[in-house]
């Protein structure tokens, strides 16, 4: 019989290399941590955004203790009993052990600078954040949530996996699911901004995190459809300097902007208070 | 038969047996000619031998023998579809932003009595073809050009039918440059709310994101050994194996066939193919794909734009397999369900989770 993979209690364990010191993979030097966190999670030496657990992204942008989360029972399952060197559910089981979380994502309603919202983050550190069942369902949960509610929506990707592997096809579809919710907001009238952090790829990227009526990125994030390595081995050449980085897409026209992680609040105060979502039932076609 | 026109290098592993049974079928064929024997109930025994066998090995197909099949080199390919279903055939070009895609087709036909719009991953079947068709990876303007048709078409109250036959988007520094991602989000996202009845067909490969950039509809088809995944059997060993050699592994474990596709719901319909796949018997194949097409506009015609759009959102909605504890935990509350039972519940609304017990 398969049961759902869960926790029973939310476990808030960071995870950071031990020690007082950090290896920044940006300039390679080495930072006093406290100094990093302090600049919220980011080196202060090259401004390299480290990636950081859902949670700490949520009090960072919301209004204190106006964070209330939905869906948080959502659980994962392995339909496809997917199982190679490692299992599906084992890794599951790790994943949730090492974050706290049931999968890759938070959502909820909360405010920032006295707005209320629809937010959602995924949590790279969660099998890379990909999207499996679990993540799809929370987000076009939140995509519908916000559409009856009249709220903005604001998701803020992480996500190397892009769909996730383990679920197959059904992940794949997550894909559509939350494409055609993004569309159902859209008619609306409401407001979508998208997020994007290090690293958004592959069926995240190709899906709900490219559909934003705003889309803002973190420095240097890598962003795109393949992954440069098969895209090397794809096309046999060297990539491009800088090739799939924010800096990349914002030149090519396919981002509003680059804003560092310390202005994101405030960047996104700002579009809101230009995008108010006008009170509409009706859709007109 | 269609079978003997086959080239020898096309012959997949587990046909041996049938191209075997056929050569000595011919053989006899000759010797009665030749002799002026009368083997006529030896031949047509034989024959039947041979259909049966076809039946039985194509039945009992892996995973991985189907993703064979898919990529059969004679297998019915756009093309095929293109001429041999619709008539008075209108090619457009454009996709008005960077280029011309030679991966995708996108144009008006004419099905039956239905006009339509048709859009289709282009393959080819010469080498030199397949090249100027990119081996059917589309580029970002392959998806901008289907959605511009698409558009098109639900403008002028025609519908749509996609044929899904591609390894993939393509995976190159100019298809990231223009926006791959982006292209192929925003068909997800206009897909949705096209105003006319889209009918999908994976009539081959369904390679991931390439594949579902035209492949949000009202019904999804699929070949009954075609494959639809959400990535590669060689893309997947890599990543699990290190190596692509296990793609057969990886294709057994990722459940890409339209028999799995159809028990999560995935798609709506498995289109049967003749005995001994679609590459045998060109014609069947093809009759069989233009009455689902036929069907699926009919069925959709006639409804409402809400009724349409809905039912398009509710079919794309209700896709995943997860467990709500909240919901668990209330029906638990109110009449004492265990998990077991729950989970029972849910597989008899589109998933046999039973049949996944360990």
């Amino acid at each position: 019989m398969s049961y759902g993979f869960k926790r029973i209690r939310f476990r808030k364990k960071r995870e950071m290399p031990g020690g007082l010191w950090l290896l920044c993979p940006g300039c390679e030097s080495m930072q006093y941590k406290r100094a990093v966190e302090e600049q919220f999670q980011v080196c202060p030496e090259c401004t390299f955004h480290f990636e950081i657990p859902a949670d700490q992204r949520i009090s960072m942008l919301l209004d204190e203790d106006s964070f209330e989360e939905s869906n948080e029972d959502l659980c994962p399952l392995d339909p496809l009993r997917f199982k190679a060197k490692k299992a599906y559910k084992d890794r599951l089981v790790r994943a949730q052990d090492v974050t706290g979380l049931n999968d890759a994502c938070i959502t909820g309603t909360g405010r920032l600078d006295g707005t209320e919202v629809v937010i959602g983050v995924s949590d790279s550190r969660f099998l890379r954040g990909s999207m499996g069942s679990v993540v799809g369902e929370k987000i076009t949960r939140a995509i519908e949530l916000a559409t009856e509610k009249g709220f903005p929506f604001i998701f803020i990707s992480g996500s190397g996996g892009g769909a996730r592997m383990d679920e197959g096809a059904l992940s794949l579809m997550q894909m559509a699911k939350t494409s055609v919710a993004l569309a159902r907001l859209d008619d609306a009238g409401g407001l979508f901004i998208s997020v994007l952090t290090n690293p958004t790829m592959g069926g995240c990227m190709a899906s709900f995190a490219a559909l934003g009526d705003i889309i803002l990125a973190e420095p240097r994030a890598l962003l795109g459809f393949a992954g440069p390595e098969v895209i090397r081995q794809t096309v046999r050449e060297d990539l491009p300097e800088g090739f799939q980085t924010s800096e990349f897409l914002l030149d090519h026209g396919f981002l509003d902007m680059i804003v560092h992680r310390a202005d994101l609040k405030g960047r996104l105060s700002q579009l809101l208070n230009y995008c108010r979502i006008k009170p509409r039932k009706e859709v007109v076609a | 038969m269609a079978t003997n026109t086959q080239k020898v290098g096309h012959i997949l592993e587990f046909e041996h047996p049938i191209i075997e049974l056929d050569a000595k079928i011919e053989e006899l064929e000759n010797f009665a000619e030749t002799t002026e024997m009368d083997l006529t109930g030896q031949i047509s025994q034989m024959r039947s031998r041979s259909e049966e066998l076809k039946k039985e090995i194509f039945l009992n197909l892996s995973a991985w023998q189907r993703v064979m099949v898919a990529r059969h080199p004679a297998r019915p390919v756009f093309s095929d579809y293109l001429s041999m279903l619709f008539t008075d055939v209108v090619e457009l070009h454009g996709d008005y932003v960077t280029g011309n895609d030679g991966a995708m087709f996108t144009g008006f036909g004419t099905i039956g009595e239905e006009r339509c719009v048709i859009v289709g991953h282009r393959k080819g079947k010469t080498t030199k073809e397949r090249i100027a068709c990119n081996f059917g990876c589309a580029n970002p303007e392959g998806y901008r050009k289907a959605l511009a048709k698409m558009k098109l078409a639900a403008k002028f109250g025609l519908p749509i039918v996609t044929f899904i036959d591609t390894p993939g988007a393509f995976p190159g520094i100019e298809a990231e440059r223009k926006g791959q991602a982006f292209a192929i989000a925003r068909n997800l996202l206009e897909m949705a709310r096209l105003n006319t009845p889209v009918i999908c067909v994976v009539i081959g490969e369904g390679g991931s994101g390439g594949a579902l950039g035209i492949g949000v509809g009202d019904r999804i088809l699929m070949l009954e050994h075609s494959y639809y995944s959400v990535i590669s059997p060689e893309g997947c060993a890599t990543i699990l194996w290190k190596s692509a050699e296990f793609a057969s592994s990886a294709a057994n474990i990722l459940k890409l066939t339209a028999k799995d596709l159809k028990v999560f719901g995935i798609i709506d319909e498995i289109l049967d193919e003749p005995a001994g796949g679609a590459h045998s018997n060109h014609m069947d194949t093809i009759k069989t794909v233009r009455e689902a097409i036929l069907r699926g506009f009919s069925d959709f015609k006639d409804l409402s734009r809400e009724e349409l759009l809905d039912h398009r959102y509710k079919r794309h909605r209700k896709i995943g397999v997860y467990l709500d504890e909240a919901e668990r935990r209330i029906a638990q509350g109110a009449n004492g369900n265990g998990v077991e039972d729950l989970l029972r519940d849910e597989s008899s609304d589109n998933l046999d989770l039973g049949s996944q017990a360990e």
